[in-house]
């Protein structure tokens, strides 16, 4: 092995080591050690001081599917189904929504697309609490969204679009956007456009040139989206917090009431494994799909 | 970074074994120089003048359970001009590394000279390289490129300029030092690449494909550019590539590699003249090869019917070859090794027609004027002397 | 370089409600941050007003404080360790399963959702907590938090572009004399400067962007920005926040623009 002097395989991984030692132990100490913890934490119980009890229970996921103290109640299985079917429709936005957006900014001329490029990622950028925030100005009473909604009798005049179902999907999908935007975009940038002219010259119609030479060209791309946008959304508590009332709760606001006010992080654990299971699932459909799209 | 201490203070001792034990250790040779001779001066005192021969004493490497070298040895002679040619993946590029010094043999050694290489990492060989891709450095201009390896052994500031100017001038490179490699055409970054590796002045340049960016015409040029360089240099040449009209225009001497081995070394004219074995005679010329049986003293029987040798073959059972414009093609009998074929195919290519007869095949290249008509019947001569026996 | 197509004016109509669903808030707010109206978003004319308010805003002063020390500090860990951690994983022969298993633990961070992230966090310092009493819930906590999160993406940024300079350049500068310090000072660093500085900024812009992290590690004393907007909120929407959103997102595009132009990379 060569580097500079003539070096063996081990001296040269002993180097290495030392470089990434203070990386890796670092990311070992604060994240992956605490990770285990937190699955370990999920099976045990708390005392009235919210201090963590070691002895081993499965309490905790018997709560997770509703058996409290005052009986069994439906609440959490709601919260859950309403997670994945308000990030479900996020997705279905988002993607719906950054789909053309994708294929616009790949069309422009280069000086263009840096600055539609650019664009998408400044509010992605854009600090949550911030963009909420702004979200809650423009659905305010004064403002024309709120007046028009009024208009059409959706909501009384002089109130404001929140807390709303509908306020949470429209703050939720414009989060998701970017993330949407990018994997597809790169993905579009990379198309083979000879299979569409084939298909053109083959006379196909345009639905058929979509479906059988577009489409499949961008599965990658959209599962990538997919993936970035369903699973955030469901771990989201700022927007449904800001933007849905306190009776629109999702996993996230969930997960948050148990590390927050509740102080009870044993349950709080058990709630975020389902959440990293989810995750995990996206990850592995990542990697089967989505190995060509880079984000960086 | 992590090469700290350690590595300086390992550094340092080798390079005093190194003066210690063997004369010329580079950098200190190259400053003793620097003084003396302009680059390219060979012969003058104090510089790199006394070249030595390049010995390459039965490498063999292997990358895992494959192995890229099987005992290579051979010879470049000071001021020679090698080609080690081959299809990809024959082992020539591995060979190249392992000299330069970015690959280490499982065994064997590289000598210069008396000199044992082995132990020399890159930046203490007195060889150089021209990359397949030239990797010039993208942040520095065309001047830094090329005094970087003069810098990075401190030569002086004037020495430097002086030997820049000199490469600079060389290579027709004149104005452009203050450019980047981006804003250079293939041609120019080639000859920066050039500059750079021979303003060091090494005792052997390495050359790794250096052409096969370029076009088709610009290369023919750089081929017979590249040629007279060395010539008037005298410095030791060595080229990989796998294109065999590159290698029959520049080299003095062709090595031919398939799988690890060299399967033949001689100058351009005896390795396309007479090839030693079927893949040598395929890979230069595409040459027409025709299984024999030996029947009788400096006869053989073939499918082209029975045919005369010059000399006996070593084989009962064997290949004969013989290139296509060697043959030659006419419509009344030759006096000896004449065959009866019918023609299949003829494509007319301008200064020569080629045909495919049958029996055989056999491609046939014939001078123009005689028109042929497909599916004609007409007579093949295959001179005996032009008839190359195999060794396989 | 794709080849450009003509795409249908319908794609383009379809694009337009994106850009309106991302731009439309953050513009209402730059708006109403410079309307003289102080209660209401009945526009009453211009004024700097409530900039010039924000100057004499203790708290917010000290949130503004807070996370520019938070992100400064949380980089400058991050960049160094960062980049340390893609020179070592990108030009070593690690063996496979090996690599893997370091892939794996720096793309963590990357890919775990952020409220789990700080739910890891918590536990983490309570861990802490429970072996060194002193440690409490503050700036200290968050520079952790984020520095943890901002590694990941460094690397990446640094990690990549050395992949994309690849092994030659520094055979090239092998091959003509240069020693390892002389190699790593004249070819690799210059060479890698430009990704370092985009992965930090990266990291800054990342650091800003959190708020849950920091809202779940900060304590009682040390508020940052994000933090502070999050609970005025719950007053209602006041324009010194407009005011403070709005620079805030200056900042964000001010970073975006640097970052694009530190990631482009010009091969020989």
């Amino acid at each position: 092995m060569w580097y500079g002097h003539w070096v063996s395989r081990r001296r040269l991984l002993g180097r290495a080591t030392s470089l990434i030692a203070s990386g890796i132990l670092w990311l070992l100490l604060f994240l992956v050690l605490p990770g285990v913890v937190l699955v370990v934490v999920a099976f045990m119980s708390r005392d009235a001081d919210g201090q963590i009890v070691w002895s081993a229970t499965t309490e905790n996921f018997r709560r997770l599917l509703g058996f409290g103290i005052l009986g069994w109640s439906a609440d959490n299985g709601w919260i859950f189904l309403r997670s994945l079917w308000v990030a479900g429709v996020t997705t279905l936005v988002a993607v719906g929504l950054a789909y053309p957006t994708a294929f616009f900014i790949a069309a422009s001329s280069p000086r263009l697309r840096y600055v539609w490029l650019s664009l998408v990622v400044v509010p992605m950028c854009t600090n949550l609490v911030v963009r909420t925030y702004a979200w809650e100005l423009l659905l305010s009473p004064q403002l024309p969204p709120s007046m028009f909604a009024a208009w059409l009798g959706l909501i009384e005049p002089g109130r404001a679009l929140y807390p709303n179902p509908g306020a949470v999907y429209v703050g939720l999908a414009s989060t998701a956007l970017p993330f949407a935007v990018l994997p597809l975009y790169t993905n579009v940038e990379r198309l083979d456009w000879a299979i569409v002219e084939a298909a053109e010259d083959l006379y196909a119609s345009r639905t058929r040139v979509f479906f059988q030479a577009i489409l499949p060209q961008t599965l990658p791309g959209l599962s990538v989206a997919v993936i970035l946008t369903f699973v955030p959304a469901c771990g989201m508590f700022v927007i449904t917090d800001r933007l849905g009332g306190s009776n629109f709760w999702l996993v996230g606001n969930l997960i948050q009431q148990q590390f927050g006010p509740s102080r009870d992080i044993p349950y709080g654990s058990a709630v975020c494994i389902v959440l990293i299971v989810l995750t995990l699932l996206g990850l592995y459909l990542y990697r089967r799909r989505g190995k060509a799209i880079e984000l960086v | 970074m992590a090469a700290g201490a350690g590595e300086a203070v390992v550094g340092c001792f080798r390079s005093m074994l190194a003066a210690v034990g063997l004369r010329g250790q580079p950098g200190a040779v190259e400053v003793q120089g620097s003084t003396g001779g302009m680059p390219g001066k060979v012969g003058d005192e104090g510089g790199p003048a006394v070249s030595h021969d390049l010995n390459i004493e039965g490498i063999s490497k292997y990358f895992g359970p494959v192995q890229a070298l099987a005992g290579v040895t051979f010879t470049v002679k000071a001021g020679e001009f090698v080609t080690l040619l081959g299809p990809s993946g024959c082992g020539k590029t591995t060979l190249l590394r392992i000299i330069a010094g970015f690959e280490r043999s499982d065994e064997g050694h590289v000598r210069l000279g008396e000199r044992l290489l082995d132990d020399l990492p890159a930046n203490r060989r007195p060889v150089n390289t021209v990359f397949q891709s030239y990797a010039l450095f993208p942040h520095l201009s065309v001047y830094a490129n090329i005094a970087f390896g003069l810098r990075a052994r401190h030569f002086a500031a004037a020495e430097v300029d002086k030997r820049v100017e000199f490469g600079l001038g060389m290579l027709q490179l004149d104005g452009l030092a203050e450019r980047y490699p981006h804003q250079l055409s293939g041609g120019q970054k080639q000859r920066v690449a050039l500059a750079r590796a021979l303003v060091n002045e090494p005792e052997v340049l390495l050359l790794d494909e250096p052409m096969s960016a370029l076009d088709a015409k610009l290369r023919a040029e750089v081929q017979i550019e590249m040629r007279r360089l060395q010539r008037k240099l005298g410095k030791t040449f060595i080229l990989v590539t796998h294109d065999q009209d590159e290698a029959m225009t520049v080299s003095d001497r062709i090595l031919v590699m398939n799988q690890g081995r060299i399967e033949q070394i001689g100058t351009s004219s005896e390795v396309y003249e007479k090839p030693r074995n079927r893949f040598v005679a395929e890979f230069l010329g595409a040459a027409n090869l025709i299984p024999a049986e030996l029947v009788g003293p400096r006869t053989v029987q073939t499918a082209l019917g029975m045919l005369e040798l010059r000399a006996d073959p070593r084989w009962e059972r064997g290949t004969l070859a013989i290139h296509p414009e060697r043959i030659e093609a006419r419509r009344t009998p030759p006096k000896s090794n004449g065959v009866r074929v019918r023609v299949k195919d003829a494509v007319y290519r301008g200064d020569h027609v080629e045909l495919l007869v049958e029996p055989g095949p056999l491609r046939v290249q014939a001078v123009p004027g005689i028109n042929f008509e497909i599916g004609e019947r007409l007579w093949l001569e295959l001179p005996a002397e032009r008839l190359e026996v195999l060794l396989d | 370089m794709s080849e450009r197509r003509k795409i249908h004016p319908v794609v383009t109509m379809l694009a337009l409600p994106s850009l309106l669903l991302l731009y439309l808030p953050l513009v209402a707010v730059a708006v109403y941050s410079v309307n003289s109206a102080r209660i209401g978003l009945v526009w009453e004319g211009f004024t700097l007003r409530w900039y010039r308010e924000l100057l004499h805003n203790e708290a917010m002063l000290d949130a503004a404080r807070n996370t520019m020390i938070l992100g400064l500090v949380s980089t400058a860990i991050a960049t160094v360790l960062g980049t340390l951690l893609a020179l070592g994983l990108a030009r070593f022969p690690w063996p496979k399963p090996i690599a893997r298993t370091l892939d794996v633990i720096v793309d963590l961070p990357v890919v775990t959702p952020d409220i789990i992230f700080a739910a890891a966090m918590v536990i983490a310092f309570s861990m802490l907590r429970s072996l060194w009493a002193g440690f409490v819930p503050g700036m200290l906590a968050m520079v952790i938090g984020h520095v943890t999160f901002q590694i990941s993406f460094v690397a990446l940024v640094v990690r990549s572009r050395l992949v994309l300079i690849g092994p030659t350049l520094m055979e090239a500068g092998r091959d003509l004399y240069a020693s390892s310090f002389y190699l790593f000072r004249k070819v690799t660093l210059p060479l890698l400067l430009p990704a370092i500085v985009a992965g930090a900024m990266l990291a800054f812009t990342l650091s800003l962007d959190d708020f849950v992290i920091s809202f779940f590690t900060a304590g009682p004393k040390s508020n940052t920005l994000p933090i502070l907007i999050y609970s005025a909120q719950r007053r209602g929407l006041s324009p010194q926040i407009h005011a403070i959103s709005t620079l805030i997102v200056i900042l964000t595009v001010a970073l975006v623009l640097g970052l694009e132009r530190f990631t482009r990379y010009r091969k020989a």
